[in-house]
């Protein structure tokens, strides 16, 4: 562990906001994309079902 | 082959001329949307002539790709497009044909007006005379790449907004070797490498996008 | 369909079938979840935790463990779309196209995650968000390839249409991209671009151990969405098969 603390480490030598930017907004767009993903199969599965029930 | 060629050529040439109005927007727009840009940015001559190739080329690309649809829409429309594709004759040379004539009715009225705008932007003669020059190798491959696209979007209601997000990127390498190569006339070099790159780019483009457009077109239809 | 001779183990028609690809995927999925996190947590440890401050780029630098991935999987997952979409084009294969067009959009996401850091490394490093570096207008151009498969392929209501018409637009777009990286390093040159050097020549050890990391668990993260996804487009396009409406009457799943 190259950081001695934890502001220094959210910090980023002065650079947080690039670091955190970077990874945060990966971070948001990647859930996006499993949230939207899972909704989309879990739509087509209730899809399947009403045909079945139709 | 070339027999179909021509008669496709000479066949789309004379519906175009019933609609003239229609086969003149292209380059209408080419001369209104470059014109625009020097009340824009002002009339600061260094700037304008800095900017010019760039321009003007862009400003062509959107222009062509403002008529490719009407390629095929009008024979898919009327049901010609399925007898051509049913006929014995290549489809390459069909769209050979096509492309020509789309070529000598958007195409190279923008080459014949780029002296125009030149003079507009305060262009130096000689890099007016090579930016006709690039623009008359690079028009042919913006109607051959258009071709492309229109044979995707066929008869699809967002087809010609989409022809523009498809095509356009693959006119890149045109772009960039084409306003390179006055760009390089400015700065007192040769402009050969890049015209050299601009032809063979036109080369390859006339053997695979016809066939990628009869391709296209099957796809479309089937 | 494919011919039922009885041949034991693994045949590459296993996974043509819809069906079996979705059951089949459903099965691997959670693995593959459970594998990029893992190497995922492995690589932000490395990568946040244990790399040293960069001599000259200091702590900025760290950026790239998202962005060199990124980047990589952006230009690989082009290719296997343009590969699938083609291989279901030429073989009349449903499941490949299926496939090529799952992978779209994540190709798209990390296309855009690769521009996005790429700006938040560009800033500290050479003091402006965008600079039309030879690489990042590839990749942006390769945004625009890979935005134009999904717009064409969801202009088109015919699936078989718009999975063929997709298939031409990628291959198309395959065989323009070294054309267009090299028109692209060609204007870059001769306009003096800056040139965008890696940390130094050889990178620290822990520095390649965290982009790996990250890259593998991109990787994995990259087949669990596209399997997913896969599976939806499998239900949407299947729905009037026996095997699909078979599925609705069954008890739900579970997790995906």
């Amino acid at each position: 562990m190259i950081w001695t603390s934890f502001d220094d480490f959210l910090n980023m030598g002065g650079y947080g906001l690039y670091v955190w930017g970077s990874y945060g907004a990966t971070l948001v767009v990647m859930l996006a994309e499993v949230m939207m993903t899972r909704r989309r199969l879990q739509t087509a599965r209730q899809s399947a079902a009403r045909e079945n029930a139709a | 082959m070339s027999h179909v060629l021509l008669s496709v050529t000479r066949r789309d040439l004379l519906l175009a001329r019933r609609r003239q109005v229609e086969a003149l927007l292209p380059l209408g727009f080419f001369v209104v949307a470059a014109g625009l840009f020097p009340i824009g940015v002002g009339p600061e001559a260094h700037l304008l002539r800095q900017m010019a190739p760039g321009v003007v080329w862009v400003c062509a690309l959107l222009a062509a790709m403002l008529s490719v649809t009407q390629m095929f829409a009008s024979d898919h429309q009327d049901g010609s497009l399925e007898q051509m594709l049913l006929s014995p004759q290549p489809l390459v040379g069909i769209v050979l044909g096509k492309v020509f004539a789309h070529w000598l009715s958007s195409g190279l009225p923008l080459v014949l007006a780029s002296p125009l705008l030149g003079v507009l932007f305060d262009m130096h003669r000689e890099s007016i005379a090579w930016l006709a020059l690039s623009l008359l190798m690079g028009t042919p491959i913006l109607s051959l790449l258009g071709a492309v696209g229109a044979a995707l979007t066929l008869g699809l209601r967002s087809g010609a907004a989409l022809v523009f997000l498809l095509v356009l990127p693959l006119t890149i390498p045109a772009l960039i070797f084409g306003t390179g190569a006055v760009l390089a006339v400015d700065g007192g070099q040769s402009p050969q490498a890049h015209l050299s790159l601009l032809g063979a780019l036109l080369i390859v483009t006339g053997l695979g996008a016809p066939w990628a457009t009869a391709a296209a077109l099957r796809i479309s239809m089937d | 369909m494919k011919n039922t001779t009885p041949k034991p183990g693994l045949r590459w028609s296993t996974f043509s079938a819809p069906s079996r690809f979705y059951a089949l995927a459903g099965r691997v999925v959670p693995w593959l979840w459970a594998v990029s996190v893992v190497l995922g947590l492995a690589g932000l440890y490395v990568g946040l935790l244990v790399a040293p401050t960069d001599a000259t780029q200091h702590d900025s630098y760290r950026v790239i463990f998202i962005h060199v991935p990124a980047a990589i999987l952006s230009m690989l997952l082009y290719l296997a779309l343009a590969f699938w979409a083609a291989w279901g084009w030429i073989f009349n294969a449903r499941m490949a196209s299926m496939y090529a067009r799952a992978l779209a959009p994540t190709g798209a996401m990390f296309t855009f995650v690769a521009l996005w850091t790429g700006a938040l490394w560009g800033k500290p490093t050479w003091g402006t968000w965008w600079v039309w570096d030879a690489r990042i207008t590839s990749e942006f151009i390769l945004l625009l390839l890979y935005v134009g498969y999904i717009a064409l392929t969801e202009a088109i209501d015919d699936v078989r249409r718009s999975a063929h018409a997709g298939a031409l637009l990628a291959l198309v777009g395959v065989v323009n991209i070294p054309i267009i990286y090299f028109s692209v390093r060609w204007w870059n040159t001769l306009h003096q671009g800056s040139t965008i050097k890696m940390t130094g020549t050889s990178m620290h050890q822990t520095m390649q151990l965290a982009m790996w990391l990250m890259m593998f668990s991109f990787w994995a993260y990259s087949f669990a969405i596209a399997f997913t996804r896969s599976r939806a487009i499998v239900l949407e396009q299947e729905s009037d098969t026996e095997w699909v409406k078979a599925l609705g009457a069954a008890p739900s799943e579970g997790k995906a």
